[in-house]
């Protein structure tokens, strides 16, 4: 222990903290701006000086680590005064149009200009206005609005393990950008959105498309449809300033009704029809002697990166289309057809965790009938908290409504692919049973969940042990991609989710989501698992009445034509 | 020498990047290294061309934006600035019809601030391609102006 004094408080510390750490342990705020709690140490926007007797300057305290004896003012006038310069010196290189920003309210230098009482800038404005990156379906850059904490380029090199950001030029010149100062688009960007994600400001969002909802919404002649993804149930109560990890399903669709939707549709359940496809090709390909280890291919971040960095591997990823995309194709053909409805007048909208699924619904791959897409608008949680805010919804005190038919009855297998080990475990459930014909005694694999980066677990089949995998990030995905690329896998099967901790901790989720708030999320999500009736996507009934009556059977030729696709090794931009 | 014959005297590891980047820009009339040469040699060195393009943009001694055959580097430090460095300049930017950060016309010369050269015993200076030139007065910097002129012609 280390001992200090902190304004005046006599404080043991674990050696090795830093200043910031001792005093939150103790309950003493020091405001931040580059620090983000699961990131590295940036210590470049300077607010979170504090003085330390017999030391000239001022110190960060992110960065500088406690010794004994060491005397800490937070708050005295020279800080405060620091402080506010500081931020003053931000403001004056930012443009500040808070009202239209979309992250008014949740931006933290708003929040920081507010407690640090700014209501003036003493500096005048240095800002020379750059173009926006918005050639994309997914993300918005704003450097406009950068303050260049660092953040992004930190999720994204050494979390994410991509590097599409980094820091260019030096001093007054530096700017946080893509290589030559491209594109997102024209560089390796998987969209997976972790940046926006961890972005103090308003400076990568993502695209926002509500008012497309809103005008669907309001035309008459379009059946509007939408399906909520599984990991949305457990996080978007958060918009609504709920806690993490409270389960709010039924409210959900309560809400969704409100807001006009003709029919509110469940993910879970093409999650069931996904597990069933591709539980079928993996026992396809171990019995056939097919391209092995088999990947997962839910995940459109992780495909982005694999289509870029590893082509070579393309066909060990699963034909199988992500339950998002297998809800778009049969949304336009079977429940067409079953509503007597022209493909052209169901208007599909999905609300996603995730930045990458606007990528995804635009693939040309995605498409059932010529020219249409599948799905026509994806939204991320955020954004359906926005549109509940601008309804004036009352989320927390709403009642609670079940899912519409046919695409209402779901398992707990499907409710935990929100969360990184998920589908893994939802497919072995029902590879087990059926290749062993024999119920399992456990459902639980407890071995693949978690937050760990790369999680497995052995189960036999057909007598035969096999080794199953998950990866949890794209740094861990690369880690996989390597081995199968060298031909070293051990492994039979592999889950990739391309955003820490899975879907659940998508780049489109209520923003603040740190590791605290992923646990949260994924305690819910297993909680949502163990109450339901159903537990594995083969038992599902409504899954079996969709082969009797419209697709036949796994695998089979309507299912080829609708269910599953293609990859292609790329470079930059998307193909569509 | 080719970027790959520069490339094939290093071992694949990210530390010899600057290296790499100093000696190939060398070779280069136009003194910059492009988007396709980064991606080259971020390819080689397993890293991306983010990293690359970053490293590249942090020094002052290298750079992606092409500049004239010779470049001249003016030093704008206290001493040289207390010894009539502007009255240097301003020469340079009249003759050359360029502003610093520029290049002429016809790819000549690019004009540029550096900072000290270690002549401040002998301020003014400026640097050509390497080459030092001190005590620098308007006229002195018109001769050699002119050698160079006459150099490429
Ligand atoms: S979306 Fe993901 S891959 Fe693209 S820049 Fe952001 S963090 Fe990097
Ligand atoms: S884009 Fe956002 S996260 Fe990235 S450096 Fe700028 S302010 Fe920080
Ligand atoms: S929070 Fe410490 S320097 Fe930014």
């Amino acid at each position: 222990m280390v001992n200090l004094r902190i304004n005046n408080r006599e404080l043991a510390v674990a050696e090795g903290s830093t200043i910031l750490e001792a005093a939150r342990t103790n309950n003493i705020k020091i405001p931040t701006l580059c620090h983000y709690p699961d990131l590295g140490i940036q210590s470049d926007c300077r607010i979170c000086v504090v003085e330390i007797e017999g030391q000239k300057g001022l110190a960060t305290s992110c960065s500088t680590i406690v010794r004994d004896g060491m005397v800490v003012k937070t708050n005295s006038p020279r800080v405060l005064n620091a402080r506010k310069t500081i931020t003053e010196l931000i403001l004056a290189n930012h443009d500040a149009n808070c009202t239209a920003c979309p992250k008014n309210l949740s931006c933290e230098l708003q929040s920081l200009a507010n407690k640090l009482g700014i209501d003036e800038n003493r500096f005048q404005s240095v800002l020379t206005l750059s173009p926006l990156d918005e050639g994309n379906p997914a993300l918005i850059r704003n450097p406009n609005r950068c303050i260049k904490c660092g953040r992004c380029v930190d999720v994204c090199k050494n979390i994410q393990g991509v590097g599409v950001l980094e820091l260019m030029g030096r001093s007054h010149h530096l700017k946080i950008v893509p290589a030559f100062d491209h594109c997102l688009s024209d560089l390796f960007c998987t969209y997976c959105g972790q940046c926006a994600a961890v972005c103090p400001v308003g400076a990568i969002t993502e695209k926002d498309d509500t008012d497309i909802v809103w005008r669907a919404l309001n035309h008459h002649d379009k059946h509007v449809i939408v399906q909520v993804a599984p990991a949305i149930r457990v996080s978007l109560a958060e918009e609504a300033n709920m806690n993490p990890g409270t389960v709010c399903t039924g409210k959900i669709v309560t809400a969704l009704k409100l807001l006009g939707f003709d029919q509110v549709f469940d993910t879970d359940f093409t999650a069931d029809l996904t597990i069933i496809e591709e539980g079928n090709e993996l026992i396809h390909r171990l019995t056939s002697g097919g391209v092995l280890p088999m990947m997962t291919s839910c995940c459109p971040g992780w495909i982005n990166f694999a289509e870029q960095h590893y082509p070579e591997i393309l066909p060990h990823i699963s034909s199988c289309k992500s339950p998002q995309q297998m809800f778009g194709a049969l949304a336009k053909t079977y429940y067409a057809e079953k509503m007597g409805l022209e493909p052209a007048n169901v208007f599909v909208v999905s609300i996603m965790p995730c930045t990458a699924k606007k990528y995804e619904a635009g693939r040309k791959e995605m498409r059932a009938n010529e020219d249409l897409p599948d799905v026509d608008v994806v939204l991320t949680t955020r954004e359906l908290g926005k549109m509940l805010r601008q309804m004036g919804i009352d989320f927390a005190n709403l009642a609670e409504t079940p899912f519409d038919d046919p695409f209402g009855i779901t398992t707990g297998a499907a409710a935990i692919f929100g969360a990184s080990g998920g589908v893994m475990e939802a497919a072995l459930r029902t590879v087990y049973e059926v290749v062993n014909g024999e119920p399992l005694t456990n459902l639980d694999f407890t071995d693949v969940r978690g937050l760990d980066g790369v999680k497995e677990t052995v189960v036999k089949l057909a007598e035969k042990p096999y080794r199953f995998a998950v990866a949890n990030n794209l740094k861990n995905a690369r880690l996989m991609a390597e081995a199968v690329k060298a031909g070293t896998s051990p492994y039979a099967f592999i889950e990739v989710m391309c955003c820490p901790g899975g879907c659940i901790g998508g780049g489109g989720q209520p923003y603040g989501t740190i590791t605290k708030t992923r646990l949260d999320r994924i305690k819910a999500t297993y909680q949502v698992d163990a109450a339901m009736p159903i537990r594995k996507s083969h038992e599902n009934p409504a899954i079996a009445k969709l082969y009797q009556e419209y697709l036949d059977r796994p695998l089979g030729e309507q299912s080829h034509n609708l269910l599953h696709t293609h990859y292609h090794a790329r470079r930059g931009k998307p193909n569509n | 020498m080719s970027l790959e014959s520069i490339l094939s005297k290093f071992t694949k590891a990210e530390t010899n990047l600057l290296e790499i980047l100093l000696q190939y820009q060398e070779t280069k009339t136009d003194h910059a290294i492009t988007e396709a040469e980064v991606g080259q040699i971020a390819a080689y060195l397993g890293v991306t061309e983010t990293k690359v393009a970053s490293v590249i943009s942090f020094y002052t001694l290298l750079s992606m934006k092409p500049k004239g055959r010779y470049v001249i580097q003016v030093c704008k430090n206290i001493p040289c600035f207390v010894n009539e460095q502007t009255a240097i300049t301003r020469t340079l930017e009249k003759i050359l019809g360029i502003h610093a950060g520029e290049t002429t016309a016809n790819n000549l010369f690019t004009l540029e601030y550096t900072s000290c050269l270690g002549c401040c015993d002998n301020a003014p200076a400026m640097r050509i391609d390497g080459k030092i030139y001190a005590n620098l007065t308007p006229d002195k910097v018109k001769a050699i102006i002119s050698e160079y002129r006459g150099r490429s012609s």
